[in-house]
Protein backbone atom coordinates (compact mmCIF):
# COMPACT_ATOMS: atom_id res chain seq x y z
CA UNK A 1 0.00 0.00 0.00
CA UNK A 2 1.59 3.34 -1.03
CA UNK A 3 2.53 5.48 1.99
CA UNK A 4 0.97 8.53 0.31
CA UNK A 5 -2.47 7.06 0.90
CA UNK A 6 -2.02 7.23 4.65
CA UNK A 7 -1.17 10.92 4.95
CA UNK A 8 -4.53 12.66 4.63
CA UNK A 9 -5.73 14.76 7.52
CA UNK A 10 -9.01 12.83 7.26
CA UNK A 11 -8.38 9.25 8.43
CA UNK A 12 -11.65 8.20 6.87
CA UNK A 13 -10.33 9.43 3.50
CA UNK A 14 -7.17 7.35 4.04
CA UNK A 15 -9.32 4.31 4.80
CA UNK A 16 -11.63 4.83 1.83
CA UNK A 17 -8.77 5.15 -0.65
CA UNK A 18 -6.94 2.17 0.82
CA UNK A 19 -10.13 0.10 0.59
CA UNK A 20 -10.57 1.11 -3.03
CA UNK A 21 -7.04 -0.03 -3.91
CA UNK A 22 -7.34 -3.24 -1.94
CA UNK A 23 -10.67 -4.15 -3.54
CA UNK A 24 -9.28 -3.50 -7.01
CA UNK A 25 -6.39 -5.86 -6.28
CA UNK A 26 -8.81 -8.47 -4.95
CA UNK A 27 -10.82 -8.13 -8.14
CA UNK A 28 -7.59 -8.51 -10.14
CA UNK A 29 -6.70 -11.62 -8.15
CA UNK A 30 -10.13 -13.09 -8.86
CA UNK A 31 -9.78 -12.47 -12.60
CA UNK A 32 -6.29 -13.99 -12.50
CA UNK A 33 -7.68 -17.12 -10.84
CA UNK A 34 -10.59 -17.22 -13.31
CA UNK A 35 -8.26 -17.06 -16.31
CA UNK A 36 -5.88 -19.63 -14.85
CA UNK A 37 -8.75 -22.01 -14.10
CA UNK A 38 -10.19 -21.64 -17.61
CA UNK A 39 -6.82 -22.22 -19.30
CA UNK A 40 -5.63 -25.06 -17.04
CA UNK A 41 -9.05 -26.69 -17.27
CA UNK A 42 -9.01 -26.52 -21.07
CA UNK A 43 -5.39 -27.62 -21.55
CA UNK A 44 -5.42 -30.38 -18.93
CA UNK A 45 -8.97 -31.54 -19.58
CA UNK A 46 -10.18 -30.77 -16.04
CA UNK A 47 -13.90 -29.99 -16.13
CA UNK A 48 -13.92 -28.88 -12.48
CA UNK A 49 -11.51 -26.04 -13.20
CA UNK A 50 -13.49 -24.90 -16.21
CA UNK A 51 -16.63 -24.93 -14.06
CA UNK A 52 -14.82 -22.83 -11.43
CA UNK A 53 -13.86 -20.27 -14.09
CA UNK A 54 -17.51 -19.98 -15.09
CA UNK A 55 -18.64 -19.54 -11.50
CA UNK A 56 -16.07 -16.84 -10.74
CA UNK A 57 -17.73 -14.62 -13.33
CA UNK A 58 -20.42 -13.71 -10.82
CA UNK A 59 -17.84 -12.65 -8.24
CA UNK A 60 -16.02 -10.46 -10.78
CA UNK A 61 -19.32 -8.79 -11.71
CA UNK A 62 -19.99 -8.08 -8.04
CA UNK A 63 -16.59 -6.41 -7.71
CA UNK A 64 -17.42 -4.37 -10.79
CA UNK A 65 -20.60 -3.04 -9.18
CA UNK A 66 -19.05 -2.47 -5.74
CA UNK A 67 -16.00 -0.66 -7.10
CA UNK A 68 -18.02 1.43 -9.57
CA UNK A 69 -20.19 2.60 -6.68
CA UNK A 70 -17.15 3.18 -4.43
CA UNK A 71 -15.47 5.35 -7.11
CA UNK A 72 -18.66 7.40 -7.53
CA UNK A 73 -18.88 7.84 -3.75
CA UNK A 74 -15.25 8.90 -3.62
CA UNK A 75 -15.82 11.56 -6.29
CA UNK A 76 -19.02 12.86 -4.70
CA UNK A 77 -18.00 12.82 -1.05
CA UNK A 78 -14.29 13.64 -1.22
CA UNK A 79 -13.89 15.57 -4.47
CA UNK A 80 -10.35 14.20 -4.72
CA UNK A 81 -7.66 16.29 -6.44
CA UNK A 82 -4.26 15.67 -7.99
CA UNK A 83 -2.85 12.18 -7.27
CA UNK A 84 -6.02 11.15 -5.38
CA UNK A 85 -8.15 12.18 -8.35
CA UNK A 86 -5.89 10.37 -10.79
CA UNK A 87 -5.99 7.26 -8.63
CA UNK A 88 -9.79 7.30 -8.42
CA UNK A 89 -10.16 7.83 -12.17
CA UNK A 90 -7.55 5.15 -12.93
CA UNK A 91 -9.24 2.63 -10.62
CA UNK A 92 -12.58 3.34 -12.26
CA UNK A 93 -11.10 2.54 -15.68
CA UNK A 94 -9.10 -0.48 -14.46
CA UNK A 95 -12.31 -1.94 -13.02
CA UNK A 96 -13.88 -1.87 -16.50
CA UNK A 97 -10.83 -3.54 -18.01
CA UNK A 98 -10.77 -6.24 -15.33
CA UNK A 99 -14.48 -6.88 -15.78
CA UNK A 100 -13.97 -7.36 -19.52
CA UNK A 101 -11.02 -9.66 -18.86
CA UNK A 102 -13.39 -11.65 -16.66
CA UNK A 103 -15.89 -11.79 -19.54
CA UNK A 104 -13.17 -13.09 -21.86
CA UNK A 105 -12.05 -15.72 -19.31
CA UNK A 106 -15.70 -16.77 -19.02
CA UNK A 107 -15.89 -17.07 -22.82
CA UNK A 108 -12.78 -19.30 -22.79
CA UNK A 109 -14.42 -21.51 -20.15
CA UNK A 110 -17.63 -21.69 -22.19
CA UNK A 111 -15.78 -22.74 -25.36
CA UNK A 112 -13.56 -25.14 -23.37
CA UNK A 113 -16.39 -27.56 -22.62
CA UNK A 114 -17.27 -28.45 -26.27
CA UNK A 115 -13.54 -28.54 -27.08
CA UNK A 116 -12.96 -31.06 -24.28
CA UNK A 117 -15.98 -33.11 -25.34
CA UNK A 118 -14.61 -33.24 -28.91
CA UNK A 119 -11.87 -35.58 -27.77
CA UNK A 120 -8.30 -36.16 -28.70
CA UNK A 121 -7.25 -33.54 -31.29
CA UNK A 122 -4.87 -31.04 -29.76
CA UNK A 123 -4.54 -28.78 -32.80
CA UNK A 124 -3.92 -25.18 -31.70
CA UNK A 125 -3.32 -26.11 -28.06
CA UNK A 126 0.39 -25.31 -28.31
CA UNK A 127 -0.50 -21.78 -29.39
CA UNK A 128 -3.15 -21.47 -26.66
CA UNK A 129 -0.68 -22.63 -24.01
CA UNK A 130 2.05 -20.30 -25.24
CA UNK A 131 -0.06 -17.16 -25.66
CA UNK A 132 -2.00 -18.05 -22.51
CA UNK A 133 1.18 -18.13 -20.41
CA UNK A 134 2.27 -14.85 -21.91
CA UNK A 135 -1.04 -13.14 -21.15
CA UNK A 136 -1.23 -14.64 -17.64
CA UNK A 137 2.18 -13.15 -16.89
CA UNK A 138 1.08 -9.76 -18.25
CA UNK A 139 -1.97 -9.79 -15.98
CA UNK A 140 0.08 -10.85 -12.98
CA UNK A 141 2.72 -8.17 -13.64
CA UNK A 142 0.27 -5.38 -14.26
CA UNK A 143 -1.49 -6.07 -10.96
CA UNK A 144 1.88 -6.13 -9.24
CA UNK A 145 2.80 -2.85 -10.96
CA UNK A 146 -0.46 -1.33 -9.70
CA UNK A 147 0.09 -2.37 -6.11
CA UNK A 148 3.67 -1.03 -6.16
CA UNK A 149 2.89 1.96 -8.41
CA UNK A 150 5.75 0.69 -10.53
CA UNK A 151 5.82 2.56 -13.87
CA UNK A 152 8.78 0.60 -15.17
CA UNK A 153 6.95 -2.71 -14.80
CA UNK A 154 3.78 -1.17 -16.26
CA UNK A 155 5.70 -0.01 -19.35
CA UNK A 156 7.21 -3.48 -19.71
CA UNK A 157 3.69 -4.93 -19.77
CA UNK A 158 2.63 -2.39 -22.38
CA UNK A 159 5.54 -3.29 -24.63
CA UNK A 160 4.85 -7.03 -24.31
CA UNK A 161 1.36 -6.61 -25.75
CA UNK A 162 2.91 -6.15 -29.18
CA UNK A 163 4.55 -9.57 -28.87
CA UNK A 164 1.16 -11.13 -28.02
CA UNK A 165 -0.37 -9.49 -31.10
CA UNK A 166 2.42 -10.89 -33.31
CA UNK A 167 2.03 -14.41 -31.89
CA UNK A 168 -1.76 -14.18 -32.20
CA UNK A 169 -1.54 -13.28 -35.90
CA UNK A 170 0.97 -16.05 -36.48
CA UNK A 171 -1.29 -18.60 -34.73
CA UNK A 172 -4.25 -17.42 -36.80
CA UNK A 173 -2.32 -18.02 -40.04
CA UNK A 174 -1.36 -21.53 -38.93
CA UNK A 175 -4.93 -22.43 -37.94
CA UNK A 176 -6.42 -20.96 -41.13
CA UNK A 177 -4.06 -23.10 -43.19
CA UNK A 178 -5.06 -26.13 -41.16
CA UNK A 179 -8.76 -25.46 -41.71
CA UNK A 180 -8.24 -25.14 -45.46
CA UNK A 181 -6.36 -28.41 -45.53
CA UNK A 182 -8.81 -30.29 -43.31
CA UNK A 183 -12.26 -28.71 -43.61
CA UNK A 184 -13.80 -31.29 -41.24
CA UNK A 185 -11.89 -29.60 -38.40
CA UNK A 186 -13.38 -26.17 -39.04
CA UNK A 187 -15.93 -26.08 -36.20
CA UNK A 188 -13.39 -27.35 -33.67
CA UNK A 189 -10.65 -24.98 -34.78
CA UNK A 190 -13.07 -22.06 -34.76
CA UNK A 191 -13.48 -22.71 -31.04
CA UNK A 192 -9.70 -22.64 -30.60
CA UNK A 193 -9.65 -19.34 -32.50
CA UNK A 194 -12.26 -17.91 -30.07
CA UNK A 195 -9.98 -18.86 -27.20
CA UNK A 196 -6.98 -17.19 -28.85
CA UNK A 197 -9.01 -14.11 -29.62
CA UNK A 198 -10.10 -13.85 -25.97
CA UNK A 199 -6.48 -14.17 -24.86
CA UNK A 200 -5.41 -11.45 -27.27
CA UNK A 201 -8.10 -9.16 -25.87
CA UNK A 202 -7.07 -9.89 -22.29
CA UNK A 203 -3.57 -8.77 -23.31
CA UNK A 204 -5.07 -5.52 -24.65
CA UNK A 205 -6.89 -4.92 -21.36
CA UNK A 206 -3.68 -5.57 -19.37
CA UNK A 207 -2.06 -2.97 -21.60
CA UNK A 208 -4.87 -0.49 -20.82
CA UNK A 209 -4.31 -1.02 -17.10
CA UNK A 210 -0.58 -0.42 -17.59
CA UNK A 211 -1.41 2.92 -19.26
CA UNK A 212 -3.65 3.85 -16.35
CA UNK A 213 -0.81 3.13 -13.91
CA UNK A 214 1.42 5.60 -15.74
CA UNK A 215 -1.38 8.18 -15.64
CA UNK A 216 -2.03 7.52 -11.97
CA UNK A 217 1.61 7.85 -10.91
CA UNK A 218 2.96 10.41 -13.38
CA UNK A 219 -0.11 12.26 -14.62
CA UNK A 220 0.90 11.42 -18.21
CA UNK A 221 -1.60 10.08 -20.70
CA UNK A 222 0.23 7.53 -22.86
CA UNK A 223 -2.86 5.80 -24.25
CA UNK A 224 -2.12 6.94 -27.78
CA UNK A 225 1.62 7.36 -27.44
CA UNK A 226 3.87 5.87 -30.11
CA UNK A 227 6.65 3.41 -29.33
CA UNK A 228 9.15 6.26 -29.67
CA UNK A 229 7.25 8.40 -27.17
CA UNK A 230 7.15 5.54 -24.68
CA UNK A 231 10.90 5.02 -25.17
CA UNK A 232 11.43 8.76 -24.56
CA UNK A 233 9.41 8.54 -21.36
CA UNK A 234 11.56 5.64 -20.21
CA UNK A 235 14.66 7.71 -20.92
CA UNK A 236 13.27 10.62 -18.94
CA UNK A 237 12.58 8.28 -16.08
CA UNK A 238 16.12 6.93 -16.37
CA UNK A 239 14.75 3.45 -16.78
CA UNK A 240 16.08 0.80 -19.08
CA UNK A 241 14.07 0.18 -22.21
CA UNK A 242 11.87 -2.87 -21.85
CA UNK B 1 -18.47 17.42 -32.68
CA UNK B 2 -18.09 16.68 -29.00
CA UNK B 3 -20.81 18.23 -26.87
CA UNK B 4 -19.42 18.36 -23.38
CA UNK B 5 -20.38 20.62 -20.53
CA UNK B 6 -16.82 21.29 -19.52
CA UNK B 7 -14.72 24.40 -19.35
CA UNK B 8 -13.33 25.20 -22.77
CA UNK B 9 -9.79 26.48 -23.04
CA UNK B 10 -9.66 30.24 -23.42
CA UNK B 11 -9.01 31.35 -26.96
CA UNK B 12 -6.54 33.87 -28.25
CA UNK B 13 -3.21 35.25 -27.17
CA UNK B 14 -2.79 36.29 -23.56
CA UNK B 15 -1.76 39.82 -22.68
CA UNK B 16 -0.25 40.46 -19.29
CA UNK B 17 -2.54 42.85 -17.43
CA UNK B 18 -0.90 42.82 -14.01
CA UNK B 19 2.65 41.95 -13.16
CA UNK B 20 4.40 41.90 -9.81
CA UNK B 21 8.15 42.23 -9.48
CA UNK B 22 9.83 41.14 -6.24
CA UNK B 23 6.72 42.19 -4.36
CA UNK B 24 6.88 42.03 -0.57
CA UNK B 25 4.49 43.32 2.05
CA UNK B 26 4.90 44.30 5.71
CA UNK B 27 2.44 44.65 8.58
CA UNK B 28 4.74 46.74 10.74
CA UNK B 29 7.83 44.57 11.18
CA UNK B 30 6.08 41.37 10.15
CA UNK B 31 6.70 40.43 6.53
CA UNK B 32 3.55 38.83 5.12
CA UNK B 33 4.61 38.55 1.46
CA UNK B 34 8.00 37.55 0.13
CA UNK B 35 9.36 38.05 -3.34
CA UNK B 36 6.17 37.62 -5.35
CA UNK B 37 6.80 37.51 -9.10
CA UNK B 38 3.63 36.90 -11.06
CA UNK B 39 2.18 37.68 -14.45
CA UNK B 40 -1.62 37.80 -14.56
CA UNK B 41 -3.34 37.61 -17.93
CA UNK B 42 -5.95 39.99 -19.27
CA UNK B 43 -9.54 38.72 -19.56
CA UNK B 44 -8.74 35.68 -17.52
CA UNK B 45 -9.79 34.54 -14.07
CA UNK B 46 -6.88 33.84 -11.75
CA UNK B 47 -7.65 32.09 -8.46
CA UNK B 48 -5.49 32.34 -5.35
CA UNK B 49 -5.61 29.38 -3.00
CA UNK B 50 -3.75 28.46 0.17
CA UNK B 51 -4.25 27.94 3.88
CA UNK B 52 -5.47 30.77 6.12
CA UNK B 53 -2.69 33.27 6.73
CA UNK B 54 -0.72 32.33 3.61
CA UNK B 55 -0.96 35.89 2.27
CA UNK B 56 -3.44 35.49 -0.55
CA UNK B 57 -5.84 38.18 0.74
CA UNK B 58 -2.89 40.44 1.56
CA UNK B 59 -1.67 40.04 -2.01
CA UNK B 60 -5.13 40.83 -3.40
CA UNK B 61 -5.29 43.97 -1.24
CA UNK B 62 -2.00 45.28 -2.58
CA UNK B 63 -3.45 45.43 -6.09
CA UNK B 64 -5.70 48.39 -5.27
CA UNK B 65 -3.60 49.68 -2.37
CA UNK B 66 -6.24 49.29 0.30
CA UNK B 67 -3.34 49.11 2.75
CA UNK B 68 -2.95 52.89 2.31
CA UNK B 69 -5.68 53.21 4.94
CA UNK B 70 -3.23 51.91 7.56
CA UNK B 71 0.02 53.75 8.15
CA UNK B 72 2.00 50.77 9.49
CA UNK B 73 1.42 48.67 6.37
CA UNK B 74 3.80 48.97 3.42
CA UNK B 75 4.75 47.10 0.26
CA UNK B 76 8.07 46.79 -1.49
CA UNK B 77 8.82 45.92 -5.10
CA UNK B 78 6.57 46.73 -8.03
CA UNK B 79 3.06 46.06 -9.29
CA UNK B 80 2.68 46.91 -12.95
CA UNK B 81 -0.78 47.56 -14.37
CA UNK B 82 -0.40 47.70 -18.17
CA UNK B 83 3.29 48.39 -17.55
CA UNK B 84 2.75 51.28 -15.10
CA UNK B 85 3.91 50.85 -11.51
CA UNK B 86 0.85 51.40 -9.33
CA UNK B 87 2.93 51.42 -6.15
CA UNK B 88 4.71 54.57 -7.34
CA UNK B 89 4.11 57.66 -5.20
CA UNK B 90 2.72 59.65 -8.12
CA UNK B 91 -0.06 57.07 -8.66
CA UNK B 92 -3.50 58.63 -8.03
CA UNK B 93 -5.17 56.23 -5.60
CA UNK B 94 -8.72 57.15 -6.64
CA UNK B 95 -7.94 56.62 -10.29
CA UNK B 96 -6.38 53.29 -9.37
CA UNK B 97 -9.44 52.12 -7.44
CA UNK B 98 -11.66 53.10 -10.36
CA UNK B 99 -9.55 50.84 -12.56
CA UNK B 100 -9.25 48.04 -10.02
CA UNK B 101 -12.51 47.34 -8.18
CA UNK B 102 -12.88 45.09 -5.17
CA UNK B 103 -15.62 42.96 -3.64
CA UNK B 104 -15.26 41.55 -0.15
CA UNK B 105 -16.20 38.34 1.60
CA UNK B 106 -19.20 39.80 3.42
CA UNK B 107 -21.65 41.78 1.30
CA UNK B 108 -21.26 45.45 2.21
CA UNK B 109 -24.33 47.33 0.94
CA UNK B 110 -24.40 50.98 2.02
CA UNK B 111 -27.39 52.11 4.09
CA UNK B 112 -29.09 53.72 1.10
CA UNK B 113 -31.30 52.73 -1.84
CA UNK B 114 -30.31 50.07 -4.38
CA UNK B 115 -29.94 52.80 -7.01
CA UNK B 116 -27.75 54.97 -4.80
CA UNK B 117 -25.60 52.00 -3.83
CA UNK B 118 -24.68 51.47 -7.47
CA UNK B 119 -24.47 55.19 -8.30
CA UNK B 120 -22.29 55.91 -5.28
CA UNK B 121 -18.95 55.13 -6.90
CA UNK B 122 -19.91 56.74 -10.21
CA UNK B 123 -20.74 60.00 -8.41
CA UNK B 124 -17.30 59.97 -6.78
CA UNK B 125 -15.45 59.78 -10.06
CA UNK B 126 -17.71 61.41 -12.65
CA UNK B 127 -20.37 64.10 -12.87
CA UNK B 128 -22.98 62.49 -15.07
CA UNK B 129 -26.38 63.99 -15.90
CA UNK B 130 -29.25 62.08 -14.28
CA UNK B 131 -30.25 60.32 -17.51
CA UNK B 132 -26.75 58.98 -18.18
CA UNK B 133 -26.34 57.99 -14.54
CA UNK B 134 -29.55 55.95 -14.73
CA UNK B 135 -28.26 54.19 -17.84
CA UNK B 136 -24.95 53.45 -16.11
CA UNK B 137 -26.72 52.03 -13.03
CA UNK B 138 -28.99 49.86 -15.17
CA UNK B 139 -26.03 48.55 -17.18
CA UNK B 140 -24.10 47.72 -14.02
CA UNK B 141 -27.07 45.91 -12.52
CA UNK B 142 -27.55 43.97 -15.74
CA UNK B 143 -23.89 43.00 -15.89
CA UNK B 144 -24.17 41.83 -12.29
CA UNK B 145 -27.25 39.74 -13.26
CA UNK B 146 -29.38 41.57 -10.71
CA UNK B 147 -31.44 43.93 -12.88
CA UNK B 148 -34.43 41.65 -13.39
CA UNK B 149 -34.75 41.10 -9.66
CA UNK B 150 -34.53 44.75 -8.58
CA UNK B 151 -35.71 46.88 -11.53
CA UNK B 152 -39.09 47.56 -9.84
CA UNK B 153 -37.63 48.43 -6.46
CA UNK B 154 -34.61 50.59 -7.13
CA UNK B 155 -35.61 52.94 -4.30
CA UNK B 156 -35.77 50.13 -1.75
CA UNK B 157 -32.88 49.91 0.69
CA UNK B 158 -29.97 47.77 -0.49
CA UNK B 159 -29.80 46.16 2.93
CA UNK B 160 -33.27 44.63 2.39
CA UNK B 161 -31.96 42.30 -0.34
CA UNK B 162 -30.97 38.68 0.31
CA UNK B 163 -27.29 37.83 0.97
CA UNK B 164 -26.70 36.67 -2.61
CA UNK B 165 -28.45 39.73 -4.04
CA UNK B 166 -26.46 42.02 -1.74
CA UNK B 167 -23.22 40.50 -3.01
CA UNK B 168 -24.30 41.00 -6.62
CA UNK B 169 -25.25 44.58 -5.67
CA UNK B 170 -21.69 45.07 -4.44
CA UNK B 171 -20.38 43.64 -7.71
CA UNK B 172 -22.70 46.03 -9.61
CA UNK B 173 -21.32 48.91 -7.54
CA UNK B 174 -17.80 47.90 -8.46
CA UNK B 175 -18.75 47.47 -12.15
CA UNK B 176 -20.53 50.82 -12.40
CA UNK B 177 -17.24 52.73 -12.46
CA UNK B 178 -16.18 50.52 -15.38
CA UNK B 179 -13.04 48.97 -13.91
CA UNK B 180 -10.48 46.95 -15.87
CA UNK B 181 -9.68 44.55 -13.05
CA UNK B 182 -11.99 43.07 -10.43
CA UNK B 183 -10.65 41.72 -7.14
CA UNK B 184 -12.91 39.22 -5.38
CA UNK B 185 -11.98 38.24 -1.83
CA UNK B 186 -13.92 35.07 -1.02
CA UNK B 187 -17.05 36.54 -2.59
CA UNK B 188 -19.25 33.50 -2.06
CA UNK B 189 -18.10 32.14 1.29
CA UNK B 190 -21.15 33.61 3.04
CA UNK B 191 -23.64 32.58 0.36
CA UNK B 192 -25.92 29.58 -0.21
CA UNK B 193 -25.21 27.22 -3.16
CA UNK B 194 -27.74 28.86 -5.51
CA UNK B 195 -26.40 32.38 -4.91
CA UNK B 196 -22.89 30.96 -5.26
CA UNK B 197 -23.78 29.41 -8.62
CA UNK B 198 -25.17 32.78 -9.81
CA UNK B 199 -21.98 34.62 -8.84
CA UNK B 200 -19.84 31.94 -10.51
CA UNK B 201 -21.91 32.24 -13.68
CA UNK B 202 -21.50 35.99 -13.48
CA UNK B 203 -17.71 35.71 -13.14
CA UNK B 204 -17.66 33.58 -16.26
CA UNK B 205 -19.52 36.30 -18.20
CA UNK B 206 -17.55 39.20 -16.73
CA UNK B 207 -14.17 37.87 -17.78
CA UNK B 208 -14.95 38.74 -21.38
CA UNK B 209 -14.62 42.40 -20.35
CA UNK B 210 -12.48 42.25 -17.21
CA UNK B 211 -9.44 40.68 -15.65
CA UNK B 212 -10.58 38.90 -12.50
CA UNK B 213 -8.55 37.84 -9.48
CA UNK B 214 -10.34 35.74 -6.88
CA UNK B 215 -9.29 34.50 -3.47
CA UNK B 216 -11.20 31.42 -2.42
CA UNK B 217 -11.01 28.66 0.16
CA UNK B 218 -13.30 26.54 -1.97
CA UNK B 219 -10.95 24.57 -4.20
CA UNK B 220 -13.74 23.14 -6.31
CA UNK B 221 -14.82 26.71 -6.99
CA UNK B 222 -11.29 27.67 -8.00
CA UNK B 223 -11.19 24.62 -10.26
CA UNK B 224 -14.56 25.47 -11.82
CA UNK B 225 -14.19 29.15 -12.57
CA UNK B 226 -10.54 30.04 -13.00
CA UNK B 227 -8.18 29.80 -15.96
CA UNK B 228 -5.04 29.92 -13.84
CA UNK B 229 -4.50 29.11 -10.18
CA UNK B 230 -1.83 30.39 -7.83
CA UNK B 231 -1.02 28.35 -4.72
CA UNK B 232 0.53 30.31 -1.86
CA UNK B 233 2.18 29.14 1.33
CA UNK B 234 3.64 31.28 4.12
CA UNK B 235 3.68 34.45 2.06
CA UNK B 236 5.27 32.93 -1.03
CA UNK B 237 3.97 31.75 -4.37
CA UNK B 238 4.69 28.03 -4.54
CA UNK B 239 3.10 27.30 -7.89
CA UNK B 240 1.16 29.06 -10.63
CA UNK B 241 -0.26 26.91 -13.39
CA UNK B 242 -3.25 26.50 -15.70
CA UNK B 243 -6.07 25.46 -13.37
CA UNK B 244 -6.78 22.09 -14.95
CA UNK B 245 -3.11 21.18 -14.65
CA UNK B 246 -2.71 22.41 -11.07
CA UNK B 247 -5.66 20.35 -9.84
CA UNK B 248 -4.84 17.14 -11.69
CA UNK B 249 -1.07 17.14 -11.81
CA UNK B 250 0.59 19.77 -9.61
CA UNK B 251 4.36 20.03 -9.95
CA UNK B 252 5.16 20.88 -6.33
CA UNK B 253 4.70 18.56 -3.38
CA UNK B 254 3.39 21.38 -1.18
CA UNK B 255 0.64 22.09 -3.71
CA UNK B 256 -0.19 18.38 -3.91
CA UNK B 257 -0.33 18.08 -0.11
CA UNK B 258 -2.59 21.12 0.20
CA UNK B 259 -5.11 20.28 -2.51
CA UNK B 260 -5.34 16.63 -1.52
CA UNK B 261 -5.73 17.44 2.18
CA UNK B 262 -2.51 15.80 3.35
CA UNK B 263 -0.28 16.79 6.22
CA UNK B 264 1.97 19.48 4.75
Amino acid sequence: MPEELKLHISKRFNRDLATLVSQLLQMGGTVELQLKSALDGLLNGEVGLVQQAKELEEKVDQFDLILGEACAQMLVLRQPAASDLRMTLAINKCVSDLERMGDEAHKIARVALPLMEDGQSLTGFVEVRHIGQHVMQMLHDVLHAFSRQDISLALHVKSRDEQVDIEYRSAMRTLMTFMMEEPQTISRIMNVIWVLRSLERIGDHACNIAEQIVYMVQGRDIRHASKEEVAKLLNQLNLSEP
Amino acid sequence: MLMMNIKQPSQGAENVKLKTENLGFFYGKYQALHDINLELSENRVTAFIGASGCGKSTLLRTFNRIYNLYSEQRPEGKILLDGQDILAKKQDIYQLRAKIGMVFQKPTPFPMSIFDNVAYGVRLYEKLPRGKLEVRVEEALQKAALWDEVKDKLKHPGTALSGGQQQRLCIARALAVEPEVLLLDEPTSALDPISTARIEELIDELKERLTILIVTHNMQQAARISDATVFMHQGRVIEKAPTDQLFTNPQHKQTEDYITGRYG
